[in-house]
């Protein structure tokens, strides 16, 4: 079981909360659990199957595209931060 | 109980002197610290190249900023000898292995005809204004006129834009320019406190101009009303600036920023914010990644988060923005560790900062090894309704 911290921007979809428990041992498999749960975020995060390129995707403040991607593996009790691109500030 | 006379003669039997030629000799051979105890007035007229200034009633509380190695070879002067012997035996006493005191001091100096610094220095007034920052050896007053002559550029004076803007232009930054096309709005003053209530339907570029230049007439502001756009971009950064400071609430223009920056080698320090939660990174083009590298191509704009409707606390830009004019103000200095290849995360709700790693993109479309961007590209605005006239 690992930790996944859902930014703000995306917390609509699954119903406002700041973290999401998931299962799974590659960062595929979490959000392969994270999405099967939580539907309306599929489009947010993935595009052909491959991680969107408008979204990072963090796994102990490493960046999963410098390691193996959707495969980079996940330790039990890992933090995961997603983090997609944020425009705000001057309004 | 000795006269003075006597008393400089025995101080002066117990230190070690040089002459003037033996001094410089030292100098160029020994890289001792070179510390000059005359008053302030005594060293803007004129001092050794590379002294570090403390005035000898200063010179037990400051030393240790300055010289925090008790074994480097200190050589310290005065005009002519006397305050920098007193000086070099409290240098002794406060354990500092080799002071040496220069016998004739800065005359003598001076009548050897070796290298003087005339100080370009602050004058009285600002010296009075900076002396928060001139207290501080990292700034100093080098670092000081460093500020005043750096030119920082300013994307939005909005939420970001108001704290990085009031903080650089109380900091001294010579030059500031501002970027933004909208008016001050009611629904703005929540939070951007760069502007006012009685400047309600004012430009936001003048606004910000007539706060900063109220703060410090030391800094000259650049107002440009218009919107960022590939159309005006290249003729703005003609106008030469060191540092960007990115606060813009939209994609097209953050894109704009970073493709130009790349191309013109500028850095950006960039923030942006969401309701409770911020991100702060610097983007410098050469050392660390860019912002395409961290997002090669904007959201789709059926999925771009909306702007305008998703609220923010109005103590988080504050948060943000200093942090933005802390990063601008480090670069410009060229001192500590700035956010380079790091995304700082702060969470207003928890109080809680994280970072991750964010590194170059060796496919990067603009930044990477073979780029594929070489114009700049105008992205459709993603928040319809919310935006103003191009």
């Amino acid at each position: 079981m690992s930790v996944i911290r859902i930014p703000p921007t995306l917390r609509e979809q699954v119903g406002g909360v700041r973290e999401v428990p998931a299962d799974g041992e590659t960062v595929r498999e979490l959000l392969d659990d994270l999405m099967g749960r939580f539907p309306a975020l599929r489009p947010q995060l993935v595009e052909d199957d491959e991680l969107a390129p408008f979204v990072n995707v963090y796994v102990e403040g490493e960046d999963v595209r410098t390691r193996e991607g959707l495969d980079t593996e996940v330790q039990p009790g890992a933090t995961v931060i997603l983090l997609p691109a944020m425009a705000g500030g001057r309004r | 109980m000795p006269s003075y006379r006597e008393l400089l003669a025995q101080v002066r039997a117990e230190i070690d002197e040089v002459d003037a030629v033996r001094g410089r000799a030292l100098i160029e051979n020994g890289d001792p610290i070179i510390l000059d105890v005359r008053e302030q007035d005594e060293w803007d007229e004129g001092h050794i190249p590379g002294a570090v200034h403390i005035p000898r009633g200063n010179l037990e509380s400051r030393i240790e900023g300055a010289a925090p190695d008790r074994s480097r070879t200190i050589l310290v002067y005065c005009s002519g000898g006397n305050r920098s012997a007193f000086a070099a035996k409290s240098l002794e006493e406060l354990g500092y292995d080799e002071p040496v005191s220069l016998a004739g001091g800065f005359t003598d100096w001076k009548r050897n005809g070796f290298p003087v610094d005339v100080a370009t220095g602050l004058d009285a007034p600002r010296r009075a204004r900076y002396s928060r920052h001139l207290l501080i050896p990292e700034v100093g007053e080098q670092g000081q006129l460093r500020l005043l002559d750096s030119k920082v550029l300013l994307i939005g004076a909005g939420g970001l834009g108001s704290p990085a803007s009031l903080y650089l232009a109380a900091a001294g930054v010579g030059r500031i320019g501002i970027v933004d096309a909208d008016v001050v709005d009611e629904s703005n003053l929540q939070r951007q406190i760069v502007h006012s209530t009685e400047r309600l339907g004012e430009s936001k570029a003048d606004s910000a101009k007539r706060t900063i230049e109220a703060l410090n007439p030391d800094v000259q502001v650049v107002a440009y009303k218009e919107r960022l756009t590939s159309e005006n971009v290249e003729r703005i950064l003609a106008d030469g600036w060191d540092v960007i400071v990115d606060g813009a609430d939209n994609f097209p223009t953050r894109y704009l920023v970073n493709d130009a920056s790349v191309w013109h080698g500028i850095p950006v320090v960039h923030g942006s914010i969401y309701r409770f939660e911020g991100q702060v990174t610097v983007f410098k083009p050469g050392d660390g990644p860019c912002y395409r590298c961290l997002f090669p191509a904007p959201p789709p704009p059926e999925l771009a988060p909306s702007c305008a409707e998703g609220g923010v606390l109005g103590v988080l830009p504050g948060v943000i923005g200093s942090l933005q004019a802390n990063e601008a103000l480090k670069l410009a200095l060229g001192i500590g560790e700035p956010l380079v290849g790091r995304l700082l995360l702060f969470d207003a709700l928890s109080a809680e900062f994280n970072e991750v790693a964010i590194r170059r993109d060796p496919e990067c479309p603009v930044c990477g090894e073979h780029p594929t961007i070489a114009d700049y590209v105008d992205y459709v605005e993603f928040c319809a309704g919310t935006r103003e006239p191009a």
